[in-house]
């Protein structure tokens, strides 16, 4: 599989009365053509704004600070204003978490996918809904023409994810940002529309970078898995490693706070306290201070990334001093 | 070109916009629902206003000629309305009480030559026909200020919401130095500035009127813009521009029709506090009432003049009010959920 996306020490700020604060720092990642990689951790760890900064759309006074961000041997950042807005919707294209807000209340279903065709093709309006109604019915919509002239509050909130994800993939995108997709959906929709994005991923042959929270639902799609902490990766295998030789003790905790892990009658695990605001990182180990295998180097020193690929050829990244003490002693 | 020719013109534009906003109504199925929504709740105010507007309508429609000749010769080669024409010849020689059919002028009876249900006034003119013509007038005002003020407030609204930083303090100065300004001085002072025309007066209560809804679609915008549907518009490529017209103005659209229908009321009645002031506009109902004001106090009381200027003016603005409880009550998206 080869390349579709490279991302190099991306950092994105935010001004602050001390300075600006990376919310995403020196962030690396690779995505392959056709591949889904899984953006995991909790709320607050930059994740969304990893996504907003990939399309250029970090709100402001937010900013992207440093980096590169290579797509199909062009950087991103590179582009200018133009070239960046024929990339969106395009190249690379987003759905969102709430589907009740993310079409507009005024304006039609069908003829919100139209303007989405348009804007990147000089199709005809004819041609456009004929597309429409095609790509309604591929994303498997009933009554594709009957919902065409619908508007958005006469849907019920999985139809309105499947038209997000219609208009989404109106222009076959490379690469599809599913922001937390299912997050405000019934679970038996969720099982539905996760089954689509599997579809669709394999018949078009897109890439999907998936965030999200939930293992259960990276366990349905990821084929790699990048945890988050804080504005940095760490922690970075396979699906299938992270799920059952995750090495860093906050992919553990998390995989530890899945509801189906804990046994009847028993609490639930947490992971105690909260992510903490960007002001409070530190250049020591941002997750210091939550940790239970935590050491005296822990609240100073970056930690370093420890490579420890359970198999032979793959490549399992973790960023922590105590298992870099663990490999070292091995 | 004479005014009046403008005139027609107005009048068959207005027609013809009309029109068209009347087809949009039809084929969109939200805004042709509100429609009906509104004919169901307010069928008589809905039929007052509507009446209101075409004696405007035909008291704009003018062209010389086609009149008696045994009429006067100014009246020959003066353009004239519908409504002037279908009052031709009506006028007695003083005041005369609503249908009455003598009058006395300087002792002695007099034989009326029509009947007025309204009366006379002191310059023997049909009152009936005066009140007439203030409907134009009426709407004039209503129409031409909203026209300016609606666009105004949208545009600086929009743009101080939407663009925000230093155009959204640049706005927001305006609007608060405005706002400090008592809002009639203010009038008075741009009326005094631009001279005592029809449009002059419209151009100074336009000013004065517009800060509350530029207010309005400010925040309504800061709203707007944080919303999904335009964070996802931007991330299909969409650029700025069509993301404000295709996204932002039609969800502001529902506020527009309100703030339009309720600003219209208040005009009207501005522009009646004006007349009192000396400085409103010639003949509309409140110079009426300021020039009837005086035959109150008369022995017998002349009271069909301001009575019926009082009537004509209260008609309009009762019927435009319900019209625009009705316009909210279907329009705005929070009344909606509370009928649901």
């Amino acid at each position: 599989m080869s390349e579709l996306l490279r991302v190099r020490g991306l950092t994105t700020t935010f001004p602050s009365e001390q300075g600006p604060v990376a919310v995403v720092d020196s962030l690396d990642l690779a995505i392959a053509e056709g591949e889904v990689l899984a953006l995991v951790g909790e709320s607050g760890c930059g994740k969304s704004m990893t996504a907003l900064s990939l399309l250029r759309l970090v709100p402001r006074p937010g900013r992207i600070a440093a980096g590169e961000m290579i797509f199909r041997g062009r950087d991103l950042l590179q582009l200018t204003v133009p070239e960046m807005r024929g990339i969106r919707g395009r190249d690379i294209a987003m759905i969102f978490q709430e589907p009740m807000t993310s079409l507009n209340p005024v304006v039609t279903v069908g003829a919100q996918v139209v303007e989405a065709i348009r804007l990147h093709e000089p199709a005809t309006k004819r041609e456009a809904r004929r597309r429409t109604v095609e790509i309604f019915e591929r994303v498997g919509i009933a009554d594709p023409e009957a919902r065409f002239a619908a508007y958005p509050f006469e849907l019920s909130g999985g139809l309105k994810q499947r038209v997000m994800i219609a208009m989404a993939l109106a222009m076959r995108p490379k690469l599809l940002i599913a922001d937390e997709p299912t997050t405000a959906l019934d679970v038996t929709i969720q099982a539905q529309i996760l089954e689509l994005l599997r579809e669709l991923q394999r018949d078009l042959g897109m890439a999907i970078l998936l965030i999200s929270h939930d293992f259960g639902i990276v366990n349905e799609l990821a084929d790699r898995v990048l945890v988050m902490y804080a504005g940095q990766v760490v922690e970075e295998a396979s699906r299938s490693t992270i799920l059952e030789q995750a090495r860093h003790p906050y992919t553990q905790g998390l995989l530890a706070s899945m509801p189906s892990m804990a046994r009847p009658g028993e609490r639930l695990n947490e992971i105690p306290g909260v992510v903490p605001p960007p002001s409070d990182w530190t250049a020591g180990c941002r997750f210091a201070s939550r940790c239970v295998r935590v050491l005296n180097v822990c609240a100073d020193e970056a930690p370093p990334e420890v490579a420890a690929g359970p198999r032979a050829g793959e490549i399992q990244r973790v960023f922590c001093h105590a298992v870099a003490r663990e490999v070292a002693d091995a | 070109m004479p005014d009046w020719w403008f005139s027609n013109a107005v009048v068959v534009g207005l027609l013809a916009s009309c029109g068209a906003l009347a087809v949009y109504v039809r084929r969109n199925r939200l805004w042709s629902e509100a429609a009906a929504g509104l004919w169901r709740r307010r069928p008589l105010a809905i039929l007052v206003v509507v009446f209101y507007a075409s004696v405007a309508l035909a008291d704009s429609i003018f062209w010389i000629g086609g009149v008696d000749a045994g009429d006067d010769v100014v009246k020959q080669h003066e353009a004239l309305s519908l409504v002037d024409r279908a009052f031709l010849g009506t006028s007695e020689a003083s005041y005369s009480a609503p249908f009455a059919d003598v009058e006395f002028y300087g002792g002695a009876p007099l034989q009326q030559q029509g009947l007025h249900p309204f009366g006379t006034d002191i310059l023997g003119r049909d009152v009936l026909y005066l009140v007439l013509k203030g409907a134009r007038v009426a709407l004039l005002i209503g129409g031409v200020t909203s026209a300016i003020a609606i666009p105004l407030a949208l545009l600086f609204g929009v743009a101080a919401g939407y663009f925000g930083g230093r155009i959204d303090d640049g706005v927001f100065f305006l609007i608060s130095t405005l706002s400090a300004i008592p809002g009639l001085l203010l009038l008075i002072a741009l009326i005094m500035v631009l001279g005592q025309s029809t449009l002059s007066v419209c151009l100074a209560l336009a000013v004065t009127s517009w800060v509350g809804f530029c207010r309005v679609a400010r925040g309504e915008t800061l709203k707007l813009r944080e919303l999904e549907f335009v964070q996802a518009a931007r991330a299909l490529g969409v650029s700025e521009p069509q993301i404000i017209l295709r996204h932002i103005l039609p969800n502001l659209a529902h506020l527009i029709v309100i703030t339009y229908v309720l600003l219209f009321s208040g005009l009207v009645l501005s522009e009646a506090v004006l007349s009192w002031l000396g400085i409103g506009i010639q003949g509309s109902w409140g110079q009426m009432i300021v020039q009837a004001s005086d035959e109150i106090s008369r022995e017998p009381v002349v009271w069909w003049n301001i009575g019926a200027a009082g009537a004509a003016l209260f008609g309009l603005i009762l019927a435009v009010n319900f019209v625009g409880d009705a316009v909210r009550d279907v329009l705005d998206p929070r009344t909606l959920r509370e009928e649901a």
